[in-house]
């Protein structure tokens, strides 16, 4: 025995633990960088949706782990009460609540944000490196004797409804809790007869300084995406067809013939068989006309 | 490679969670970060039951996942009905317990 390896604590400990399969290794290495990146990416993208997304993401990856950690009933239930029903549940809301309810960017408490990131590291640095230390030789049983030939879902099963029945009782008493809490929190009692008739909504609308409907985008310019605004006759945006949430874009204007010298003749602006182009060339054209 | 490294992702993971519930402001996103701490204690969970050979870490973040679908499912509702008083989503305009 070398005096290196007996100073070197960390590599003794690493023998005597349990290697992992290479497939393993692999996936983890692999999917471990995807599910810290999904995680990152959920808390610095402005745009919620961007977040459940990046979420998704990781929750995947967790799937796949415990798939790859003999537990392929959690990694199912993972994929499909997570991902599929919860994250589905979020984006829900996230489309009912609104979009451009985006994230202020002010701060309430000074250095808060300062605070929050030199804590997350600091505990990161603290947990990981605890954990680290304290599981250097962590040996690997296995579940192979415990789920013995039926597999692991008989074997969990087994364990639900005999050990934990109680704890499986309860669970249903708390989803019909959390069901009508649900309902009771998102109902809104109308009474009846309170809902405005067509007639009614239609004088209140004349009542008002607009009565017809707000100009739509994208009216006498190049585009018609939601972000181009419609332009009025001079050339300026309407503010009134802006989109909600929406950064307004400029928009390439439509050639138009402006001033006397392209219009020629009043009647000229009544349009010529022969279409001209607005930069330099008509103008000639139009002095010779006249 | 061992079954140390599922768990310091897992406690990376749960600070990162952690730290998101402290810096956002959108009450949707902060959910979002709590939803990812209970993923991260989930795999430690799962971790240590193929370490111990026993099936109870299963059953628990079995029971985690049941919890955390009841917590979501009222919690999202909580929101909503926040949004509708006070037409905002961010944690900071509710300061008030009433209203």
């Amino acid at each position: 025995m070398t005096p290196l390896a007996g100073l070197t604590p960390l590599a003794a400990a690493a023998d005597t633990s349990v290697r992992l399969g290479g497939g393993e290794t692999v996936a983890f290495w692999v999917l471990g960088p995807v599910a810290l990146a999904g995680a990152l990416g959920m808390v610095f993208s402005r745009n919620a949706v961007h977040s459940a997304l990046w979420l998704v993401l990781t929750m995947l990856s967790l799937g796949v782990f415990y798939v790859i950690q003999d537990a392929p009933f959690l990694g199912a239930v993972q994929v499909i009460v997570y991902t599929g029903a919860i994250m589905i549940l979020f984006l829900f809301v996230l489309m009912l609540v609104g979009r451009d309810s985006s994230d202020s960017v002010v701060e309430s408490l000074r250095g808060q944000r300062v605070a929050a990131t030199v804590l997350g590291v600091g505990f990161a640095a603290l947990v990981g490196a605890g954990i680290a230390r304290a599981t250097e030789g962590l040996g690997v049983v296995g579940l192979e004797e415990v789920q013995g030939q039926n597999g692991n879902i008989p074997a969990v099963a087994e364990l639900l409804f005999t050990r934990y029945l109680l704890a499986f009782e309860v669970t249903s008493a708390l989803l019909i809790t959390a069901a009508v809490g649900a309902m009771v929190l998102a109902h809104v009692e109308r009474e009846p007869g309170s809902r405005r008739t067509q007639k009614e909504l239609s004088k209140a609308r004349f009542l008002t300084e607009r009565p017809s409907t707000l100009p739509g985008p994208g009216v006498y310019a190049r585009a018609n995406s939601v972000a181009a605004p419609a332009l009025l006759p001079d050339g300026r945006p309407s503010v009134d067809s802006f989109a909600t949430g929406i950064e307004p874009q400029p928009v390439e204007q439509m050639p138009r013939p402006t001033g006397r010298a392209q219009l020629g003749q009043p009647d000229a602006s009544l349009g010529t068989l022969d279409p001209e182009r607005v930069d330099g060339g008509p103008v000639d054209q139009a002095e010779d006309r006249r | 490679m061992t079954l140390t490294w599922y768990l310091v992702l897992a406690a990376i993971l749960f600070t990162i969670g952690a730290a998101g519930v402290l810096v956002r402001r959108n009450a949707i996103v902060v959910f979002m970060c709590v939803e990812l701490m209970l993923n991260s204690v989930n795999l430690t969970l799962v971790t240590f039951a193929r370490a111990t050979g026993t099936l109870d870490g299963q059953v628990m973040a079995f029971f985690v996942m049941v919890v955390a679908a009841a917590e979501v499912v009222v919690g999202l509702a909580i929101i909503m009905s926040i949004y509708r008083t006070r037409r905002s989503a961010s944690v900071d305009d509710a300061n008030l317990l009433k209203y």
